[in-house]
């Protein structure tokens, strides 16, 4: 049980329907981001300066990230907690991971107004360490290039760099420590965001603990999205599903959930905002939403039974995804108001061709993954399985 | 393959790093900040207000900002909103018949809509690249655009919704009142303040404004008192106004010489509260008003600013680094002992 087997390139074509698709999406998003940069901003999206950030910030960066959390949360499990059978699973993890903070990176240049002067943020003499902006984009920055460094194994095994792979995997134990630490700042950072926007921000979303809940909603989501890739990687490649480590991992998954779910209500009940919860309102209604979503998972794969079912897995991923999504668009977006439209009230919803860039950077990840697991040696080896 | 102890050690550095992300108050907490001593201001009275808004459109000309249209017949500088292009505009309250000025029932009233130069500002401390910095004499909130990414933290950090981005430009800015601080070099002062012919709009040192606003609160409704215009001089600057520079214009305070323009006037019914004094540990523009100001379209702040819960957070977690450093010490010394070369290890962990 405890033997991985190598991994190994799925191989096939890079040329198919799938590909096709993302590649006519990924076309569209370029052209919606030529106007974008000829035009700016307002040409394309309906940002305005009650809602100054919108789904590009939202969804590509702060849920994009969130849902790169699965190298992280693998990573974590392996070599912190020193569950090395789940082996397999880092690999593949850590490539969605790769792909979607690389993306989400790339994704903010596209909502900088002012981009070309980007670099500002890392260079001293500009960089503001009191902004909670600032330690998001250094952590970040530094993410990306620690898993750059804790993937290059891959193209090295391919590229036939034994002597170089080597040297690397002496030193490999730190960068992957890093790479569990440096997610931790970030991610908890991401909610840290929120409270300089103060009353702006509905109660039950604005929290002095908010940084813990992003955090240890980050990790579930990271176990979500090993369960999804799993069984999406399975059924698209017709390979076994690893139903061995995915049962308990799943397990695992459902305790930092019921531990994320106890601090949130601790901290809704302590600050007296549960009140907010209770009101006929839009934000309530979502409110009830996401609960249900982070919940949902105790009833679908609550029992060792249950957890065997590739089906039940899937719809346990996706439930703590969607629970994830909700978290985030509610704190920035439906529980975010200036509270200032006296003379006409802001409203946001994003327009065509803002949801084109966000799904062509989706587009962009699944090419990617689809061409690199095609080619490298990412996936667990078949003939090896069972 | 895994002991326990190696499980109970990865929870133990894994527990250290989950502590880091509750927050004791502890030595970093990050104060509210306060309004520096010779910090400027503007204090707007609604009730003197007549809502002529030629401070808007001073405004419009002295920061070379293009008229914005909403009307059909585009004859007119109508914005709706302070946006990217227009930093100030007078707002109106409304209510029923609108007969009574500075009512609330069947009444009407004005608020100034600008930067409020909080002494802890928002927009300053969600700023990642220092482009929106608070000088530490004058306590006026900058904005400087080639420092800029134009991410709008600010605009999303911002209570009263003050600084506002360019959409409408590849190249945007954020654009906000600064105070007039470009003006300053020549002895002028805020163009609203120069340009309020009922004196609605008064320029001067937050201090003196203050104390220029609990004045007029201690006096009764309807009677008759002198209300000044422009720029308040507070009560020492006479002795100081003795030495002119070379051109005989502009005195050691720095301001342009002007003659007196003070008026009598009717003391308005004002709430009892200066708006500003604590919102948010204060802000450098006060305000009087008859009709509540959240209706008249403020928001309601507790003392506490939020920028100093948010940097009290991220103080406590990576003040100095220590908490971070700590935490990758004990990730890195637990993942030395479980990361195993994998040409070497086909059983996946130490055994």
């Amino acid at each position: 049980m405890s033997a991985h087997h190598p991994a190994a390139p799925v191989g096939g074509k890079l040329f198919n329907t799938a590909t096709l698709v993302c590649g006519v999406l990924i076309a569209a998003m370029i052209a919606v981001l030529f106007v974008r940069f000829i035009f700016g901003l307002g040409a394309v999206t309906n940002l305005n300066d009650g809602y100054p950030w919108g789904i590009w910030v939202v969804f590509d960066v702060i849920i994009g990230s969130a849902f790169a959390c699965g190298g992280f949360s693998v990573a974590m499990l392996v070599y912190i907690f020193n569950r090395g059978h789940y082996h397999p699973l880092v690999r593949p993890a850590l490539l969605a991971s790769l792909f979607g903070y690389t993306l989400a990176g790339v994704g903010v240049l596209f909502d900088l107004g002012r981009w070309w002067n980007f670099w500002h943020i890392l260079w001293p003499g500009y960089a503001n360490p009191n902004s909670v902006m600032f330690e998001v984009a250094v952590c970040i920055s530094a993410y990306v290039m620690v898993m750059w460094i804790e993937f290059s194994p891959v193209f090295m095994e391919q590229w036939g760099l034994k002597v170089q792979k080597q040297k690397l995997e002496k030193v490999l134990f730190f960068f992957i420590a890093l790479g569990t630490l440096l997610p931790m700042m970030h991610q908890s950072s991401l909610g840290t965001m929120l409270v300089v926007m103060g009353p702006q921000v509905n109660p039950l979303w604005q929290t002095p603990i908010v940084p813990l809940l992003y955090l240890l909603s980050a990790i579930t989501i990271g176990y979500g999205i090993v369960l999804f890739e799993s069984c999406v990687a399975a059924s698209a490649y017709r390979r076994e599903i690893e139903i061995h480590l995915l049962q308990p991992m799943a397990k695992i998954m459902l305790g930092v959930l019921a531990a994320y779910l106890a601090v949130r209500f601790s901290d809704l009940i302590v600050r007296g905002a549960l009140g907010h919860a209770l009101a006929p309102s839009l934000e309530a209604f979502f409110f009830w939403l996401e609960m249900a979503c982070f919940i949902a998972p105790f009833a679908i794969v609550g029992t060792p039974a249950a957890r065997r079912n590739p089906a039940r897995l899937f719809v346990a991923g996706v439930s703590i995804m969607l629970g994830g999504i909700l978290l985030r668009v509610n704190g920035f977006l439906i529980g975010y108001d200036t509270g200032l439209g006296v003379d006409h009230g802001w409203n946001y919803f994003p327009s065509i061709a803002e949801m084109l860039v966000t799904i062509g950077m989706f587009a962009l990840e699944v090419l990617g993954y689809i061409i690199i697991t095609r080619r490298f040696p990412v996936l667990p080896h078949e003939a090896a399985t069972h | 393959m895994t002991t326990r102890r190696d499980f109970l050690r990865g929870c133990l550095a894994s527990g250290a790093a989950a502590a880091s992300a509750v927050l004791p108050e502890t030595a970093c907490a990050r104060d509210t900040l306060k309004r520096p001593p010779e910090g400027l201001g503007l204090l707007y009275d609604a009730t003197l207000c007549v809502g002529c808004q030629a401070c808007v459109a001073a405004c419009k000309q002295v920061n070379e900002n293009p008229a914005e249209f909403t009307a059909m017949d585009k004859l007119w500088d109508t914005p709706l909103d302070t946006t990217g292009h227009t930093f100030n505009l007078i707002k109106m309250y409304r209510n029923g018949t609108m007969e009574t000025k500075d009512s609330e029932l069947n009444g009407f009233s004005f608020m100034k809509t600008s930067c409020m130069h909080c002494a802890d500002p928002s927009c300053v401390s969600a700023c990642p690249v220092s482009a929106m910095t608070k000088n530490p004499e004058t306590g006026i909130v900058g904005y400087d655009p080639d420092a800029c990414i134009g991410c709008r933290y600010c605009v999303a950090a911002c209570p009263f919704g003050i600084p506002k981005y360019q959409y409408d430009s590849p190249t945007g800015k954020i654009g906000k009142c600064e105070l007039c601080r470009h003006r300053h070099k020549d002895g002028h002062y805020s163009a609203c303040a120069e340009v309020c012919p009922t004196g609605a709009t008064l320029f001067g040192r937050t201090e003196d404004l203050l104390a220029e606003a609990k004045r007029r609160l201690a006096l009764k409704p309807g009677e008759w008192t002198t209300i000044p215009r422009g720029r308040l001089r507070p009560a020492q600057e006479k002795v100081l106004a003795g030495g002119e520079d070379g051109k005989g214009q502009k005195h050691r305070h720095g301001w342009r010489d002007e003659p007196d323009q003070s008026y009598q006037a009717q003391v308005g019914n004002y709430l009892q509260h200066v708006y500003g004094e604590t919102e948010y540990g204060g802000t450098q523009v006060l305000k009087l008003s008859a009709v509540n100001f959240q209706k008249a379209g403020l928001p309601d702040l507790p003392p506490k600013s939020s920028a100093a819960t948010s940097e009290t957070i991220q103080h406590t977690l990576y003040g100095g680094l220590i908490m971070p450093i700590a935490v990758l010490a004990g990730l890195t010394w637990v993942a030395k002992r479980n990361v195993v070369p994998e040409d070497d290890d086909q059983k996946g962990g130490k055994s």
